[in-house]
């Protein structure tokens, strides 16, 4: 079922080299192919729209669900997909999405993705984005995700785009409920002429929620970057937001912060910064045998890492 | 063995040209330390970095072994088995001590990082996998810049400054590690400092004042001066000026 691209995409978004363990549910070019339920893990094609329901039950520990999609010629394809934690579960989730496009026409993946973290549970989401392709088809990726933290709960986000997309535009919106804890890592590297975008908006609802979000991103050649990152504490709550970007050849980047606070409890931080790589990072590297070239990748790969 | 003769370095500033060093006349023998001291502003670092290729001479030549690097780059110098600590060492976001390390010791499978990082007065448990970003004090990040240097296999090792931020129980290992590794790799070690503890491993000393090396000496010598002016001064703790006649303060 999975030919050598395919298995190629797959270790590049899920680092996966087969199929995976645990539950999983594989989608190629906008067709389910290949799908693993396990006692705890249940996974259904929704009825009414494309895409999948995954249902964990409550109190499952240590498992994992894989959902990468894949896309090996040129088309549009657009996915809703349900996620319901149940209450103390404690799980991974690895939703990548690969592109290979050798077509000339655009090959373009929406994915909706609602998660339902219930009571005392945590979730670690990782998603990846990959794209690769000899034909002039630009490849495209929207993905949305809605996440609903409730009481005690965690989520930890783990977004990467590493070149590779021409245009991407990544919304991200989270409600935190008493107690519940958010934690987001963003990475991304654009180069060539690609654009991205990237809009994260938090809603610190309950008493002693907390929230980070780190963004690091790299802009090379002459793509451009947008980051638009909105905390909103309407309690006794704390958010760090932190975006940090490396600027280089004729890029451009824009952050645009924003933090609004409806209660006098909330302490909210926003911390922004755009530079070049720092010549004495470069210099210290190039002292200890590196070239200039070798130099400029390691402080970008620790830089995304 | 490195050979400077007649080095001497002009930059480009912003307003015009800039001499930062001037005919520099320097032989390192293999095996021996070396203490660069003198003033603020005097110019030892500006010899260290053209040592190491940070800055490229204007005039002169640089020999390392007979070969000619006068006109070698930064890296390629480093290949040849120079290395230089840093008085102020740059920090890395995302790149942690263990990856920092592990590059700077390469090939040279000798080097264990605990060690290396105990030589240097830091526990490899709680630091080999903190990133080098802001959270380190400027202590820390100090103490892990000289452990780079530390991993290597070199002929010539240059510290700029090491006691900077360095606590007095560290002070006295870090002295012993200069001294070990002296004898384990025959390096050449120049270590720039005003340090009086420093002063006394020295072999020779260079002092260094206006641009230029003023004398090459004996530390009884210097330190025979230092003793002389410091009895009769107030303010020698907190004094930085390096205790010489001229050092243009009241004394």
């Amino acid at each position: 079922m999975l030919n050598a691209v395919d298995k190629k995409l797959l270790a590049e978004v899920a680092d996966l080299h087969d199929t995976p363990p645990g539950a999983f549910n594989i989608r190629k070019n906008g067709q389910g192919i290949e799908r693993h339920t396990t006692a705890n893990i249940n996974i259904e094609t929704k009825k009414d729209k494309p895409g999948i329901d995954v249902t964990i039950k409550a109190g499952t520990k240590g498992e994992s669900v894989h959902i990468p999609v894949i896309l090996s010629e040129g088309m549009d394809d657009l996915v809703y997909n349900t996620f319901e934690i149940g209450e103390n579960a404690d799980v991974l989730i690895v939703a990548g999405c690969g592109i290979h496009n050798p077509s000339s026409k655009k090959a373009q993946h929406d994915g909706i993705h609602e998660f339902f973290i219930r009571k005392g549970a945590r979730m670690k989401y990782v998603e990846k984005h990959y794209g690769e392709g000899e034909g002039s088809g630009v490849r495209i990726l929207n993905p949305k995700t809605i996440i609903e933290v409730e009481e005690n709960a965690t989520a930890e986000l783990e977004m990467v785009q590493i070149r590779g997309i021409n245009n991407a535009l990544r919304e991200t919106e989270v409600r935190l409920h008493k107690n519940a804890r958010l934690i987001v890592t963003e990475r991304l590297l654009t180069y060539l002429d690609q654009t991205a975008e990237s809009n994260i908006t938090v809603h610190l609802l309950g008493d002693d929620a907390t929230a980070q979000v780190i963004s690091r991103s790299v802009a090379q050649n002459d793509s451009k970057q947008l980051f638009h990152l909105n905390m909103r504490g309407y309690a006794r709550c704390r958010g760090h937001i932190q975006c940090d970007s490396i600027i280089m050849d004729q890029a451009e980047v824009s952050s645009i912060p924003e933090i609004t606070a409806f209660n006098s409890d909330a302490q909210l931080i926003h911390e922004a910064a755009i530079g070049k790589i720092a010549s004495e990072q470069l210099t210290k590297l190039m002292s200890l045998g590196l070239t200039e070239k070798e130099a400029e990748e390691t402080i970008l790969q620790g830089f995304l890492k | 063995m490195l050979e400077m003769t007649n080095v001497s370095v002009v930059i480009n500033g912003e307003e015009g040209k800039v001499q930062l060093i001037k005919d520099i006349n320097l032989t390192l023998q293999n095996k021996k330390i070396y203490v660069m001291t003198g003033p603020n502003g005097g110019g030892k670092s500006c010899i260290a970095k053209a040592i190491m290729g940070i800055y490229q001479p204007t005039s002169g030549q640089i020999m390392l072994d007979g070969l000619d690097i006068t006109h070698k780059e930064l890296y390629e110098r480093a290949r040849l088995g120079i290395g230089y600590a840093f008085q102020q060492p740059a920090r890395f976001k995302g790149i942690k001590v263990r990856d920092l390390l592990t590059l700077a010791a390469g090939d040279n499978k000798q080097i264990n990082l605990c060690d290396l990082l105990y030589d240097v007065g830091l526990c490899a448990q709680d630091y080999l996998d903190r990133e080098i970003n802001t959270s380190f004090s400027g202590g820390e990040v100090k103490r892990i810049e000289i452990a780079t240097i530390l991993a290597r296999n070199l002929k010539v090792a240059i510290f700029d400054e090491p006691e900077a931020g360095i606590d007095l129980w560290s002070f006295q290992r870090l002295t012993e590690t200069f001294e070990k590794m002296n004898q384990k790799y025959d390096t050449t070690i120049v270590i720039i400092s005003h340090q009086e503890r420093i002063l006394n491993l020295a072999d020779e000393i260079i002092l260094v004042a206006d641009r230029t090396i003023r004398e090459i000496t004996s530390r009884q010598k210097i330190l025979g001066e230092i003793d002389q002016l410091d009895s009769a001064c107030r303010c020698r703790q907190s004094c930085n000026r390096g205790g010489r006649a001229d050092a243009k303060c009241s004394r």
